[in-house]
């Protein structure tokens, strides 16, 4: 396709010729694709997401999930650039042990996203380029999302898709769990095995549509009684 | 007779370049406030094609995407050429289907002129001469196999109109996977089962390995006097089984307002036909 560097000012082809040595700048970040969704329900909390690392039109992993296990009650999802996930698992981790040690007690949900926002904001000119969603149960053992941006501006929700299929999952999920959009419904609260279905039925349509998004989906769901992991095989092409 | 202000001319044939110039200063506006120009659908494939002992093999895949979503689950990359020619298409969607019709009609045209059959050689020329005339602006990159009276032909055609004549080709995002199954396990006048095997393989594993690669294989049979269309062959990439009711009843959706105009109809004219039901 014809691209405007062709055409100058004032709409004549410019002279082809070379003109000096191009420079082209090192890309610090590559898009690794993925998708993660989290849903809190009245007491337990679920986070999703594939489980496929790509580069590009390539795959590089179909089993790397981006689901990461902070403490007994908090699940990390981030998406993105692979490099800066591990990195910010890591710190997170670390910041976990000092907190552990200085006050003598686990952090909780909100105390850990709150200082995740801190963290990504420290890296304001210099992003980690990740999408995080927290899910866990806060003090009062109801569910808890903390949805993310780049830099750190987060929000609690009821539920959040993030990653290169979120745009496919949202608005799936304001329908069903937000029943917005919709008359004469009978808004029944969440039950845990409803919302496990309809976090695998959403990811099996997300991987028909979304290249980046397949291949297995790791189940992450946060109850008092501990972490419970399921995997399901999604489509591999 | 309706009479026009200006003239209006027969639509010359071809490709209409008004709005280039406009394009491209709008694309330089709208990049400063963050806007793109619309892209074109690729079909971000795997293709493939093989000569084997009765006649040419060709096989694609069925996945069109448009960036990195896909567009459509189950679309034809397999064009037909003439009745013993077929073509493979990747790139841009809209120009391998385009081309492949405008060559199909040249090829039907130049056949009765010269009151013989086509043949292979002439649709990769025709091709490949008006590619290059279009400098690679035309995104199709081709895959052309037949059986005409001189044999079975196998050929691959770039973008900007280089061709190669080769026994085994691969074409698309997806061409590095499928050449790597060809170059392990290709052979010589292979038999029609081993070498339909090959391509299924060979689109499988550009399936997926590759992103812009998925949902079905289909297959093009093309041996002397005979063509079978293969469609689908395979389908290694199936659908979940989703658990969930998804329907809605009647009245979900809310009815903010509602209009009735009436259409005062008057009857002008009554004709009985009756049906012969018996």
């Amino acid at each position: 396709m014809l691209s405007a560097a062709t055409y100058g000012e004032n709409g004549k082809m410019k002279e082809y010729h070379y003109s000096g040595p191009v420079e082209h700048r090192f890309s610090p970040y590559t898009f690794n694709g993925g998708t993660v969704l989290a849903v809190a329900g009245e007491d337990f909390a679920i986070v999703a997401s594939d489980t496929r690392l790509s580069e590009g039109y390539s795959i590089h992993s179909r089993d790397s999930p981006k689901c990461y296990k902070l403490t007994d009650r908090t699940v990390i999802g981030c998406s993105g650039f692979h490099g800066d996930c591990l990195t910010l698992t890591k710190i997170i981790d670390a910041r976990l042990k000092m907190y552990k040690h200085s006050n003598n007690k686990t952090m909780t949900s909100g105390a850990i996203a709150a200082m995740l926002s801190t963290i990504l904001y420290s890296r304001r000119f210099f992003p980690y380029y990740v999408y995080n969603i927290i899910g866990g149960l806060d003090e009062e053992g109801r569910g808890a999302v903390y949805s993310f941006d780049p830099v750190g501006s987060y929000q609690r929700d009821t539920y959040k898709a993030g990653g290169s299929a979120s745009a496919m999952l949202q608005p799936l999920l304001d329908n069903q769990i937000g029943f917005k959009n919709m008359e004469n419904v009978e808004h029944l609260p969440l039950s845990q095995e409803k919302a496990v279905q309809l976090v695998k039925d959403v990811f099996i349509s997300a991987a028909e549509r979304d290249v980046y998004t397949g291949d297995a989906l790791r189940i992450c769901i946060v109850t008092k009684d501990g972490i419970k992991e399921e995997t399901v095989p999604l489509r591999k092409d | 007779m309706l009479l026009s202000a200006k003239p209006s001319f027969a639509p010359v044939g071809g490709f209409n370049f008004e709005n280039v110039r406009r394009n491209a200063m709008l694309e330089e506006q709208m990049s400063g406030q963050g806007f793109k120009a619309p892209k074109a659908r690729k079909t971000g494939t795997t293709i493939a094609g093989i000569i084997f002992k009765d006649g040419v093999i060709l096989g694609a895949d069925t996945r069109a995407t448009d960036d990195m979503v896909v567009a459509d689950k189950n679309c034809m990359k397999i064009h037909h050429i003439a009745p013993n020619i077929y073509c493979c298409g990747a790139g841009v969607a809209a120009d391998a289907d385009v081309i492949t019709q405008m060559m199909s009609s040249q090829l039907q045209l130049h056949a009765l002129s010269t009151g013989r059959a086509a043949r292979v050689v002439t649709v990769t020329r025709l091709l490949k001469q008006m590619l290059f005339r279009y400098q690679g602006r035309i995104g199709a990159s081709l895959i052309v196999g037949g059986y005409d009276v001189t044999g079975p032909h196998l050929y691959s055609i770039y973008p900007h109109g280089s061709f190669d004549k080769l026994p085994y080709v691969t074409m698309g995002s997806g061409s590095a996977s499928a050449m790597a199954v060809f170059e392990d396990r290709f052979k010589p006048n292979m038999e029609l089962e081993e070498a339909q095997r090959l391509v299924q393989d060979a689109i499988t594993a550009g399936i997926f390995c590759d992103l812009g690669s998925g949902s079905n294989v289909d297959l093009c049979v093309i041996s002397k006097g005979s063509v079978d269309i293969l469609r689908p062959f395979d389908q290694p990439g199936k659908r979940g089984c989703k658990h969930g009711q998804y329907r809605y009843k009647k009245g979900t959706t809310a009815v903010l307002t509602k209009t009735v105009t009436p259409i005062a109809v008057e009857l002008v004219e009554e004709t009985v036909q009756r049906m012969d039901t018996e």
